[in-house]
Order: structure tokens, then C-alpha cells, then sequence
């Protein structure tokens, strides 16, 4: 019915023209007048108290029209709801204490920004400045400064999760491999920074709030009570692009409600656009996490079970959706491994760094960087190539739908295939030779891999793992689970077809996605079809899970456009046989219309159906709903809550990444050069492989900021070292290596369209594949990798305590003769 | 990110810029490229009561080649330094130097006297200017005067550069057409300042080296010249074991600090390597190119 298809095309993206001709419509753009500008305050210390505030100068300034401190909004607002028991109190600005530098105290709303940061400066903060800590572990002893003395340790949160018989797995190892792991604080830096304008409508009672928030909209609810709003009197509006966000844009709700709850205060509307040094302050990150790693193997390679010991740093407060950082990635602690037996002790440190929140890749560049050097370093323990362990240990083709023991659903997957396609990309036999060559040379040349199972559309319910299973047996708790989008696909009276969807694209390119569906679906083409996706709470359809996060689009968002659109056509065919005086299985839709199955009569186009079905109802069939539109809401039933025995299905559809590495380092620097880079991802059906591949480019750097540069620093006293881009690095395309990317498609049986999410992809693997082909460059002396990013100073230090090789210059000259490679960290000449 | 209020003056003439600096006395800055200063000024570190922009000064941009030197009007762009003839044929160094100073757009509006009065340690063109052992123009209320490097650079970001004085020009004498060079730097990303950069200029014929430079980028608080390094190509030559030497010596002599980015003791090794590496590639350009 469909076979003039769209799906798999490499349609160009229709936002592009407006959003490289400058025409885009972000936050800053919206025109309101009579706005007012807010800057805010923030405390220069990591730890002190609050004794008392005087905006006595600040308020004198001419153009100055309010001063919102602390202590109004201790007394106006609550604190946010935590998705942890411990009574920890999170406001929109600090209130009793200061717990980072960069936590906002108070805001001054003038008549334009200038102002507003010169009054900003007047305004008198008392402090009394505290001993801060910032490391996870060192937070944890018993001496160490606590941040929040209501909960009495720095502690925020602490689980056990068992599944299996990890204890007798140890018991009856072969080979048991420990080590521990850091991983950096890193962020996404999106071009756009954060954006609020609040507008207080005292005769309605409406707080209209414009904002680049990506959802998930669970946080409009928790917004609204903090103001002590009821939901409907709050109305919150996205604006239609949005200049990047990879996860961090969802924790700019205490924002919301602080700009919001200045609005109300001060009685203008109020603007607040982000700066680059407030970002990098105080926006969001990943955690840093300290980890401890246990693997138990049999000497064949057969890996038994593991052991996670996590220490993540969640800065001054946890903040929700935290620790999100432990648990999204539940369902797939275990990756692309059979292995049944596993432990995880995970802790949620609060400590006097800035706050973190999802982070592209959210937690899982984490796990796979963890797990990824476990696996290498029992290949290298069993005198075994990393491919051939691997391979033991996959989970095998003809097992999925897989259920893992800690309660992912793995919906399809072809793990094996795709590795051997990355392995064949990569040449990799070839390149293990070439790489003896290069050793014997007295050259560092190495190679990574890395697997992963790409999580996409994250089930809410996971959040809960925070909470012991006996809070959640109690009578009170209420559970929680799910992941749904909604879709209306319209005709409007002269045959145009508009879709309309509330997601928050930052990027994505979901108005050409959602084009090429609609056209797929009715015979039309993407040009045919108007596609509006400005998220407005007032408006849309939406739930809690609602936004553009969790890689979901490519999975929830295409199921709801292409149930709408056969909802939609269903209509039509229904209305036509009408038409036609002909039983509706009779009839079908092809090619745009209606036509009767037996090929004779007349038949009726979109265009057709419109004239008359919105200007003369009466000749619509008896029964059917007036009105040439469909909406369609889609959500997945494997989203269930998580089980007395903390297994849940955290994520709905699971892709599958493997790559491949070569590197070489320079011993007398430390610069590591990337040879060769293989991708190879598995996202089930592709609806537009241009869309796919920027996906994969942008992960794909993002993660090699984490592997290589990115890493936000605090001194022992908590002060930021990297709030400005001359230190906080971030990789540019200058940095980028050549990418070879390859596909294999294992169609999701829970989604429409079999497709799946793949935005966040390269972050989860390319810090691990990055560690991994570095450590086999150094294997020769021994220097392994176990902490992100890998600095050249500190690589070289290693290298040179190593005993490191002879000082003897080397004519560099790159692997592979057919590949042009980039000199990764050193300027070109 | 919004600076505090500053006047804003926009002279013609040099002689009304100084007019202004002593007018403000110590609380003026001078804006050239603004590739450091708007910054400065953005995060609130630069709190001037005054800018005063030369860049509608006339006659203050410009590349000569005067007696032996070639002589760069204080606002000339580095984006024309690149793409200049008489650059690419009288100071190659300059050229190759150029390319490493940040990026496309950042050299579109620096100036070389802008990055000179700044004297970031990190920055190429103060080792350009160390290593072909230029000199800067000045000129003051009490007239102008001529500064080589050593009397011109104190510490990081600090020069002799009075404060009623403006940079004029930058003077740097004409390479040995025979001569070989090379700028090597090493930074984490394409277009950061360097972590270390060595600025390298050879002449001789075989193993005989008549003239070395080698001068600093990002090893210490100023621009530093290699002299001791100098003169073991000098007397040594231009083979393996002598460049060597002259390397691990180059590493003795600088004074790095650590920061965020690299500790001392790599910076001193970067500063071996590089060395090594510089003179290794200036030599292979030995004899004309």
C-alpha cells in the first residue's frame, strides 16, 4: 500500500535552509516586548553560609526593577522533589548555604542586561566561607565537610543490586580481573545556552514561560508545584529551534522557576539568556565517577559475572533526574555479554562541585569505559585476542527478543554480524600485522575495540531504582513507568496535510523526519506536508515523558507520526468507499487515493477528499467523526516498572554499536593520533541515513572530548578551573579523525516502522575505544589506561616513569597506506 | 558576560591617541584586533574607564621593506601577514609562524603589534620577534623610540610599553635567503596557544652551521632565546648528535611554569622535542627554497 516509499531516503533536511541562512527562530529571537533582563548573582565560594544579603545599591541603580534573593525564594517556593529518600532541599537558588561556585543567590531583573550585571555586582552577599571537598571518595570519610546537614552525610543516595549468584561466580572463577576507573565531568556545550522569558499575567493567574527546554516534561509538574502553581496555570512554551542540548537542556528547570517566580515578584516579563561562563559554571554535566571493577572468567574467556562499584559525583545537590546517573543504563549493565551474575553498589555523592543531570550517552560512555577495559584486560590476562573474547561472550543472534538478568528487554539485534562487519571494515587482521611491523619498528601502535547495546527511549520507571524495594512495596508508593508520543496528522479544507507533534527538536531534524513518514504513509511527498513540532504545554498532547531526549524520536516520536497518518488514511479509505458507494474492503489506498480494488470507477485524492469532506459534512458517512484529522498516541508496553527484584526494563529499543580503533602515540609527547575509525552501528530501520550519519559524526566527537580533552576541573577548594573555552577543550573539526561508518539493520518489532534510536551513539563508545587502543599502543610498557581524558602531559609522564622507550627520534608514517590520516592533536604546519 | 561602562574614543591620528592615553592616565586600554581584549573586558578581568580604538587611526596598517627589514604597520592584520608576497618572501618564519595563531577568524582581526603589546607567553609572534631579533617602534609624548625584545617583554603580559605609548610598528629584519626555518609548536587542539612553541632559523652549508635562532613560545613568562642552544649548533654543526645536544640543552634553560594543561618538566621536555624537530626541519630547507 506503501510502496512508494520514503522511508531510508537521504532527504535533505528542511530546517537547514533556515538555520544556515540565519532565519532559525531560537529563544533569543522571540519577539517581547517590553522585556526586562535578569542577571544572576552566584556565589564565588563552593561551601559557605548565608548570613544575610543587601540589595540596598543594587536596587538604587537607575533601569534597576527588582532584586529576587534567597530568602524570597525560601519564603515564595518550595524545594524541587529529589528522587531520593534523603531529605536533601533543592531550591532555585542557594538559600541557607552555598554549595558550588556558580550557585545562583539571587537575580537582578533591570532594563537590559548591562545594567542588570552592573547592578548585579552591588548587591552584598554575607558569607561565611566553609572547608569544601569535591572529591566522591574523599566526600565519603568520616571527616569530610558536610553539605547538607539535615541528611548528615554527603551520601545522597546508596543501592546494592543483585542479580544472579554473583558471590558463587567469584567462588568458582578461573580468573578474576579488579580495576579501578575514573571518568571526567564533561558537558555538551551546545552552541545555544540556556534561555528563559517569563511572562505573569496577574488577571489570569498565568505564568507563561518561554524556554529551550527538551523535556522530559515530568519536570513542568515539579516546576509548577515548587511556584505553587497548578499545572494549568502554568503554561510553558518551546520555541520552534533549539541550538543543541545532547541532554543537558533538561536541567534548566530550577531556572524555570526562577526566572518564573522573578516575573511574579517583580511584575514585568523577564529575559534570561544563559552566558557561555554561567554554562560552564553551573549548567550541567555528567558525573565524575570513581569506579571499582571486578570480572570473574573462566580461562576459556567465558565471562561469569561482575562487580560495579561506583562512586558518582552529583555535585551540591541531586538533582532530579539524578541518579539516573547509576540506573538509566539498568536494563544493559551487562551489555552486549551473556553473562548472568552481577553485583552493583552504587553510591550518588553530593559534593561542592556544580550540579549534573543527563549528559548525551547519559551514564552509559561511563559504563562502557569501565566495562570495555574489563573485557580487554581479561584478553590480556588470558594471553587472548580482544575480538576472540569478545565473540565467547556475545549474546547470540538467534536469542533476542533477549531478556537480560537485570530486566532489559533487548528487542532484536544481529551482535555478531555487526562485529564482524566492523572487524572487516577495519581490516583488522591486516591491521594486527601491520601493528607487529610497527612495534618492531620501535612505534606505539595500537588497537581498540569497543561494543555496546545503544539504549533509546529511556522507560521512566528506572528512576525508581533509587528507592529500595521495600519503599516501593509500601501501600503509599505509587509506581512508575513509561515512554509515549503523541501525533495529529490534519487535511486541511483545500487537501494540504500538516502534522503536528509536541517534541522539542534541538537539532534532530524531526520536521524533514516526520515529512518523510506523513509522505510515506499517504502517498504523498515530504514537500506536501507542513510539519509543526513547537512544544507548548497549553496545546499539545503530552505526559511526563514527553521531549526529545533519551535518543526517543528515532523510536516513540516516528511509531505516533505513522500510526496518525494510517489512522488518518484509514479515514479516508473509509470516507471514499463511502464516496464510491463501495464496501470498504473494496477499496485501498494507492498511490494518494482512494481507489477501488477491481481498478474500475473513479477515485478520490487527498485534495478530493478534502473539498468535500470539509465543505459539505453531509456527504460523510454516517458514524464517522467530522473533521479530516487523526491524532495517535504511542507507547510501549515493555515500559514496566521496576520489579521487587530491581529489574526493569529501562530503555525500550536497543541498538548495537561495535567499533574499531587504531591509534599511535608519540612517546616523546604523548599526543595520540587516531589511524583509523570504524563505526558500525545497528538502529534497526533508518528512516533518513543523512540525519543518521551527523548523529554518528556528532557522537562520535563528543565522545572523543571525553576520551581526549574534555574535562570541567575544580581546585581542593572547589573553585572552577574551566569556566571559559581556553580550558575547558572542546574538540572541533579540526580534531575530528577520518570516520568510516557502516550499517546493519535489525528492524525493532516494537516500534511502527522498526526503527530505533541512535542520537546518542559514539558517546558510549568512543571513550572506551579510544582507552583501549591507547592502552595496546602502550602495552609494550606496560601503561594502561584507566582514567579519562587522556592528557598528553600526564600520558607522557606515565610513559616516561614507565621507563618509556629510547629518546631516539622516529620518522613518523601512518598506517594503512590508503588512509589519509590527521595529525589528531598537533597543528598542521 | 556585558562589560562596565567605558568611553569609547576612536582617533585618527596617533598623535590624538597619545593625546588620550595621557589623558586617562593609567585607565585606558588601546584596542587593536580585540582577539584578547573584548574578552578581558567581557569577563569583567579588564574594568578600563576608557578604549581607545586604533582602528580608524590612518596610516598604521601596512606591510614595507625598508633597508633590510621589513616593517609592519602595528594594525596590520595577520590574515595579510599570511597572504603577503614580500612576507612569504623575505620571512618565511613569519608565514609559518601566522598559521598557527589561532584561527581563521581570530587572524582576520589580530594584528601583529595587538598580539606584541599583548605579550601572551604563549603567542607566536613574540617568539617570531625574539628569534629574528627584531624591534618594536614606540611612540610617546616624548617622542618615539626603537626596543629589541629583551629591554621590551618583563613577564607575562607585561612589556615596557609606557602608558601614553603606543606600539607603531614592528620591524623584522630580512632572512638569509639561504637560510632554513621552522615554527613547532605543540598545543592539545588546532589553534590553542601552544603549550610550546620553538621558532627555529638555520644557515649554513653541510655540517657547518654559521647562524642559529631558536626563541620560545609558552616556556616561561616571556619569549626566551635559546643562546646557549645557539651556540652549540654553532660550533657543533648541523648533525644528529649536535642537534641533540642543543635540544636537551634548550630544556635546561627554559623556566616553565605547570598549569591546568601541562606540567613544568613536560614543558621542558616539549621544549627538547620541539627543538629537535624545529632544527631537523629548518635544516632540510637549508640553501635557498
Amino acid at each position: 500500500m506503501t510502496s512508494e516509499g520514503w522511508i531510508g531516503k537521504p532527504v535533505t533536511r528542511v530546517e537547514d535552509a533556515r538555520l544556515l541562512t540565519g532565519r532559525g527562530t531560537y529563544i533569543d529571537d522571540l519577539p517581547m516586548p517590553h522585556a526586562h533582563h535578569a542577571a544572576i548573582v552566584r556565589s564565588p565560594y563552593a561551601h559557605a553560609r548565608i548570613l544575610g544579603y543587601d540589595v540596598r545599591a543594587a536596587l538604587a541603580m537607575p533601569g534597576v526593577v527588582g532584586v529576587v534573593t534567597g530568602a524570597d525564594v525560601a519564603a515564595k517556593t518550595k524545594p524541587f522533589a529529589v528522587g531520593v529518600t534523603s531529605p536533601v532541599h533543592y531550591y532555585c537558588t542557594a538559600t541557607d548555604k552555598a554549595r558550588f561556585v556558580g550557585e545562583p543567590v539571587a537575580v537582578v531583573v533591570a532594563r537590559d542586561r548591562y545594567t542588570a550585571e552592573d547592578a548585579a555586582e552591588l548587591v552584598q552577599v554575607d558569607y561565611e566561607p566553609l572547608p569544601a571537598v569535591v572529591d566522591p571518595e574523599r566526600a565519603l570519610d568520616a571527616d569530610a565537610p558536610v553539605l547538607h546537614e539535615k541528611v548528615g552525610t554527603n551520601l545522597a543516595n546508596h543501592r546494592r543490586l543483585v542479580y544472579g549468584d554473583p558471590d558463587r561466580a567469584f567462588a568458582e572463577a578461573e580468573v578474576v580481573i579488579r580495576e579501578r576507573f575514573r571518568f571526567p565531568k564533561i558537558g555538551s556545550t551546545p552552541i545555544e545556552t540556556y534561555g528563559i522569558v517569563a511572562r505573569w499575567d496577574p488577571i489570569d493567574e498565568v505564568l507563561t514561560i518561554w524556554a529551550n527546554f527538551m523535556g522530559p516534561f515530568i519536570m513542568h509538574p515539579l516546576t509548577a508545584r515548587v511556584l505553587g502553581l497548578p499545572e494549568n496555570r502554568m503554561r510553558l512554551i518551546v520555541p520552534q529551534d533549539i541550538g543543541g542540548s545532547f541532554g543537558i537542556k533538561t536541567s534548566m528547570f530550577p531556572y524555570i522557576a526562577l526566572i518564573g517566580l522573578t516575573a511574579m515578584t517583580t511584575g514585568v516579563t523577564v529575559k534570561w539568556i544563559e552566558d557561555r561562563r554561567e554554562h560552564l559554571l553551573a549548567s550541567s554535566s555528567g558525573t565524575d565517577r570513581v569506579a571499582y571493577r571486578e570480572l570473574a572468567a573462566k580461562k576459556d574467556g567465558t565471562i561469569l559475572g561482575m562487580r560495579f562499584r561506583w562512586y558518582d559525583n552529583v555535585g551540591g545537590y541531586i538533582r532530579s533526574p539524578e541518579p539516573g546517573c547509576s540506573y538509566r543504563p539498568l536494563g544493559n549493565y551487562v551489555g552486549p555479554y551473556r553473562f548472568q551474575h552481577l553485583e552493583v553498589e552504587a553510591s550518588t555523592v553530593m559534593t561542592n562541585k556544580s550540579l549534573t543531570g543527563p549528559n548525551r550517552g547519559y551514564a552509559c560512555g561511563h559504563l562502557y569505559f569501565e566495562s570495555e577495559r574489563m573485557v580487554d584486560l581479561l584478553a590480556e590476562k588470558l594471553g587472548m585476542d580482544p575480538v576472540a573474547v569478545r565473540k565467547k561472550n556475545l549474546i547470540a543472534t538467534d536469542a533476542f527478543p533477549y531478556r537480560t538478568p537485570t530486566g532489559g528487554l533487548y528487542d532484536s539485534g544481529d551482535y555478531a554480524g555487526a562485529f564482524d562487519r566492523a572487524l572487516e571494515m577495519a581490516r583488522y587482521d591486516e591491521l594486527r600485522r601491520e601493528q607487529a611491523k610497527a612495534r618492531a619498528a620501535g612505534r606505539y601502535v595500537g588497537i581498540g575495540i569497543a561494543l555496546a547495546v545503544d539504549p533509546s527511549v529511556s522507560n521512566m520507571g528506572y528512576v525508581a531504582t533509587a528507592l529500595d524495594p521495600q519503599f516501593r512495596a509500601k501501600p503509599e508508593y505509587l509506581a512508575k513507568s513509561g515512554a509515549m508520543e503523541a501525533a495529529t496528522v490534519k487535511v486541511d479544507p483545500l487537501g494540504r496535510v500538516t502534522a503536528i507533534l509536541g517534541t522539542t527538536p534541538q537539532g534532530q531534524g524531526h520536521q524533514t523526519i516526520v515529512s518523510q513518514i506523513v509522505a510515506h504513509e499517504l502517498g504523498l511527498t515530504p514537500r506536501d506536508v507542513t510539519v509543526v513540532d513547537e512544544m507548548d504545554t497549553f496545546t499539545r498532547i503530552w505526559s511526563i515523558s514527553s521531549g526529545t531526549y533519551s535518543s526517543r524520536f528515532g523510536s516513540v516520536g516516528t511509531s505516533a507520526t505513522a500510526l496518525a497518518a494510517r489512522k488518518l488514511r484509514t479515514k479516508l479509505v473509509e470516507y471514499g468507499a463511502h464516496l464510491m458507494s463501495l464496501p470498504v474492503d473494496e477499496v485501498e489506498w494507492r498511490e494518494g487515493a482512494v481507489r477501488a480494488k477491481s481498478g474500475k470507477g473513479a477515485s478520490y485524492t487527498i485534495k478530493d477528499l478534502a473539498g468535500r469532506g470539509h465543505w459539505n459534512t453531509e456527504s460523510l458517512p454516517e458514524g464517522i467523526e467530522a473533521g479530516l484529522q487523526a491524532t495517535a498516541v504511542f507507547h510501549f508496553d515493555v515500559a514496566k516498572a521496576v520489579d521487587e527484584h530491581d529489574r526493569v526494563n529501562s530503555s525500550n529499543t536497543y541498538g548495537f554499536i561495535a567499533e574499531v580503533m587504531a591509534v599511535e602515540v608519540d612517546p616523546r609527547t604523548g599526543a595520540v593520533k587516531i589511524l583509523r575509525y570504524v563505526t558500525v552501528h545497528d538502529a534497526g530501520t533508518i528512516i533518513n541515513p543523512l540525519i543518521v550519519e551527523g548523529q554518528i559524526y556528532g557522537g562520535a566527537l563528543h565522545g572523543l572530548g571525553g576520551a581526549l580533552y574534555e574535562d570541567m576541573q575544580y581546585d581542593a577548594d572547589g573553585q572552577c578551573l574551566t569556566a571559559t573555552f581556553m580550558d575547558y577543550l572542546v574538540p572541533t573539526a579540526c580534531e575530528a579523525p577520518t570516520i568510516d561508518i557502516a550499517h546493519v539493520s535489525s528492524p525493532s518489532p516494537l516500534t511502527t516502522l522498526g526503527s530505533k534510536g541512535l542520537g546518542e551513539s559514539g558517546t558510549m563508545t568512543v571513550p572506551a575505544v579510544v582507552a583501549n587502543a591507547v592502552s595496546d599502543a602502550l602495552a609494550p610498557i606496560g601503561v594502561r589506561i584507566n582514567e579519562l581524558p587522556i592528557n598528553p602531559s600526564a600520558l607522557w609522564a606515565r610513559i616516561h616513569q614507565a621507563g618509556g622507550p629510547d629518546m631516539a627520534p622516529r620518522t613518523p608514517h601512518s598506517l594503512g597506506a590508503s588512509r589519509e590520516t590527521r595529525d589528531a592533536p598537533r597543528s598542521a604546519g | 558576560m556585558k562589560p562596565p561602562k567605558f568611553d569609547y574614543h576612536a582617533p585618527t591620528t596617533v598623535d590624538e591617541a597619545i593625546t588620550l592615553l595621557s589623558r586617562y592616565g593609567d585607565d585606558a586600554k588601546l584596542l587593536a584586533g580585540g582577539q584578547s581584549l573584548m574578552p578581558l573586558l567581557n569577563f569583567r578581568l579588564a574594568r578600563p574607564a576608557a578604549l581607545i580604538d586604533l582602528n580608524r587611526v590612518e596610516g598604521l596598517a601596512g606591510i614595507r621593506e625598508v633597508d633590510g627589514q621589513v616593517r609592519f604597520g602595528a594594525m596590520t592584520r595577520q590574515r595579510a601577514i599570511e597572504f603577503s608576497p614580500v612576507v612569504a618572501r623575505r620571512l618565511p618564519l613569519l608565514v609559518e609562524a601566522t598559521k598557527l595563531v589561532g584561527h581563521l577568524p581570530i587572524r582576520s582581526r589580530g594584528t601583529i603589534g595587538g598580539s606584541i603589546a599583548h605579550a601572551d607567553p604563549a603567542a607566536e609572534y613574540p617568539a617570531v620577534l625574539a628569534a629574528l631579533d627584531g624591534e618594536v617602534v614606540v611612540r610617546g609624548p616624548r617622542g618615539e623610540r626603537v626596543v629589541k625584545p629583551a629591554d621590551f617583554f618583563q613577564t607575562y603580559l607585561t612589556t615596557t610599553l609606557g602608558r601614553d605609548e603606543v606600539l607603531t610598528e614592528v620591524r623584522l629584519p630580512a632572512m638569509d635567503g639561504k637560510a632554513g626555518w621552522a615554527f613547532e609548536e605543540f598545543s592539545r587542539r588546532h589553534g590553542d596557544f601552544a603549550l610550546v612553541g620553538i621558532a627555529a632559523i638555520v644557515a649554513g652549508d653541510g655540517a657547518r652551521c654559521t647562524m642559529a635562532r631558536l626563541a620560545t613560545a609558552g616556556a616561561g613568562p616571556v619569549p626566551v632565546r635559546l643562546r646557549a642552544a645557539e651556540r652549540i649548533l654553532e660550533s657543533q654543526g648541523l648533525g644528529d648528535a649536535a642537534i641533540e645536544a642543543a635540544a636537551a640543552r634548550a630544556a635546561e634553560i627554559v623556566e616553565p611554569d605547570s598549569d591546568l594543561h601541562a606540567s613544568a618538566a613536560y614543558r621542558k621536555n616539549l621544549t627538547r622535542v620541539l627543538t629537535e624537530r624545529a632544527v631537523r626541519r629548518a635544516v632540510t630547507r637549508l640553501g635557498g627554497r
